[in-house]
């Protein structure tokens, strides 16, 4: 195990030489429990600010678990706990007079696989708007926003008030990116977004990653190690322990991880010896 | 290649074998369906069957106009009281749930979907009839809604079960309240199986006989004030089947070719809603 502090530098330095570092989401010596078995063991990750972070590691390696503990998503699986902290903003999201209502607003969530509603695509963007009471012109407004930046806008305005499960995969993974951006949110968490996507598709999630790194901070959860080297400024590498508990193994650019790896066991995965 | 062919073999006679399963379970329902539309057409083509309450025996004509309003107005108070809260309760039990009160509601409710249907009359005899010293169509409306009771909340839950949990996690993952999100998201997604539960039941209830024949009574006027014994489709099938005169004995196929008949549209009609909104 690499000691924090010196992941800190190691992140920092390289990456962003001259400008100053936001950590947006700070997770800090992150445990996680679902009844007595420890799924994750003194986890660490500083998430700047408008970059994209990227989490890999071989299946069962708390990868999943460690990103929904990010909104507090584990709050609805009966017989979980977390314990150390996770810092957003300096707040500690896991304290439990955190608004969870509030945290799941400023950190959104993609899935594994898309999930709309079975609503119409204008009702499926408008849904988080309307939760949180807003009018119906800014609502309209952001629909065709976030459908804009999700690049969907041409393909759908036609048929705004038609079902969403009409759309193709990379649509409806696309409109559920939308869903998520319309309400205005500062992280948005991705569980393998585009694992149930065919190339072209998931092309289209990894550009517009690019560029909604601009305006959000993003972390994401892959297999696909092509994937996170593609898109990802950093990379966490985890691993399951001798406990089966998850760890991070290595943190730091995407670019050190890959090309520079310090801990063997990195190496070894990144080069596709296991995993 | 023999192997080839027994493997060939096998599978024709499983597909034939599934086939003649099919055939089994429709044929009895097909017949059943025929043999009430033959034996109930002529009764139901009599001039006054929709028009008109039973002429006294002896007397010609004569329809079943009492026991139409009858059955709408008991089975519809009894949805009333059913559906409603049968709903809310299954909604408890998927999202709510999965603890001891949700194991204990779930077997009261099963231990209800056994009983037989004349229990529910004696319910009904019991709790309204008995109290208030009269027969009447409320007293079969209850006796009706607790009938009616499991079947709708089993339905909605397991409709609401079968909402994948990924929708509930979009949901809340938007900040949504648990609330609002099964409110808005998981019953319009499972809305479907609720209205079909709905209607099992509702079906179900307007072909009871048994929980009616000391609640309702049975009225050879049109009654539509629901403190007043009251006619019935079931009731008219069943005292007039055991009547020695062959125009009544009509009467009472085409009652249940009505009943039938109720039942079908009002599935179709739902189907075509159903179809229609999730669109």
């Amino acid at each position: 195990m690499i000691a924090w502090a010196s992941m800190q530098a190691d992140v920092a330095a390289p990456a962003t030489p001259q400008a100053e570092i936001e950590i947006k989401l700070d997770a800090r010596h992150v445990n996680f429990f679902y009844g007595d078995f420890q799924a994750l063991q003194d986890a660490s990750l500083a998430v700047q600010a408008r970059k994209i972070t990227a989490l890999i590691g071989p299946s069962g390696c708390g990868k999943t678990t460690f990103l929904r503990i990010f909104n507090r998503m584990h709050d609805l699986t009966p017989g979980t706990r977390a314990t150390g902290e996770v810092l957003l903003d300096g707040h500690n999201v896991l304290s439990p007079d955190t608004d969870v209502i509030n945290l799941r607003r400023q950190v959104g969530m993609l899935f594994q696989r898309a999930n709309p509603f079975p609503k119409s695509i204008y009702d499926n963007v408008a849904y988080g708007p309307h939760i949180l009471g807003w009018s119906k012109p800014q609502i309209n407004e952001i629909v065709e926003e976030s459908l804009k930046d999700t690049a969907l806008w041409e393909e759908v305005k036609d048929r705004l008030h038609r079902s969403a499960l009409n759309l193709s995969g990379g649509q409806q993974q696309r409109l559920c990116l939308a869903r998520a951006l319309a309400v205005k949110p500062d992280v948005i968490l991705m569980d393998e977004p585009a694992s149930a996507l065919d190339p072209i598709a998931t092309l289209r999630i990894e550009e517009l990653m690019q560029e909604l790194k601009k305006r959000y901070t993003i972390v994401i959860v892959t297999h696909n190690m092509q994937q996170s080297a593609r898109v990802s400024d950093f990379t966490a590498f985890m691993l399951m322990n001798e406990r089966r508990a998850g760890e991070v193994i290595e943190f730091g650019p995407t670019d050190d991880i890959f090309n520079r790896p310090k801990d063997s066991r990195t190496e070894d995965y990144i080069t596709g010896r296991f995993g | 290649m023999s192997r080839l062919l027994a493997r060939v073999m096998l599978d024709r006679f499983v597909n034939a074998l599934i086939v003649l399963c099919v055939m089994l379970a429709a044929i009895p329902v097909l017949v059943l369906l025929l043999f009430v539309l033959i034996k109930g057409l002529p009764g139901m083509l009599a001039p006054g069957f929709f028009t008109s309450p039973p002429h006294p025996v002896g007397v010609p004509g004569g329809g079943v106009f009492n026991a139409i309003i009858g059955t709408l107005e008991i089975v519809g108070i009894g949805s009333l009281l059913a559906v409603p809260f049968g709903t809310l309760v299954g909604i408890f039990l998927s999202e709510y749930g999965r603890n001891r009160i949700g194991d204990t509601v779930r077997f009261v409710s099963d231990v209800l979907t056994g009983l037989p249907s004349i229990a529910f009359g004696i319910f009904g005899y019991t709790v309204l009839v008995a109290t208030l010293h009269h027969f009447s169509a409320v007293s079969a409306s209850v006796a009706l809604a607790v009938l009616m009771l499991p079947v709708v909340l089993r339905a909605t839950e397991t409709a609401l079960v079968l909402v994948p949990q990924s929708m509930r996690e979009a949901g809340l993952a938007l900040g949504a309240p648990r609330w609002r999100v099964t409110i808005e998201v998981v019953v319009p997604a499972a809305l479907g199986g609720i209205v079909t539960g709905a209607l099992l039941a509702m079906s179900r209830a307007a072909g009871e006989t048994a929980p009616l024949l000391f609640t309702a009574l049975g009225n050879e006027f049109t009654q539509v004030n629901p403190l007043q014994p009251m006619g019935a489709l079931a009731l008219t099938v069943f005292k007039n089947a055991l009547l020695p005169y062959s125009d009544l004995q009509d009467q009472a196929w085409a009652a249940a070719l009505l009943l039938v008949l109720m039942v079908a549209v009002t599935n179709i009609l739902a189907r075509i809603y159903v179809r229609r909104i999730q669109r």
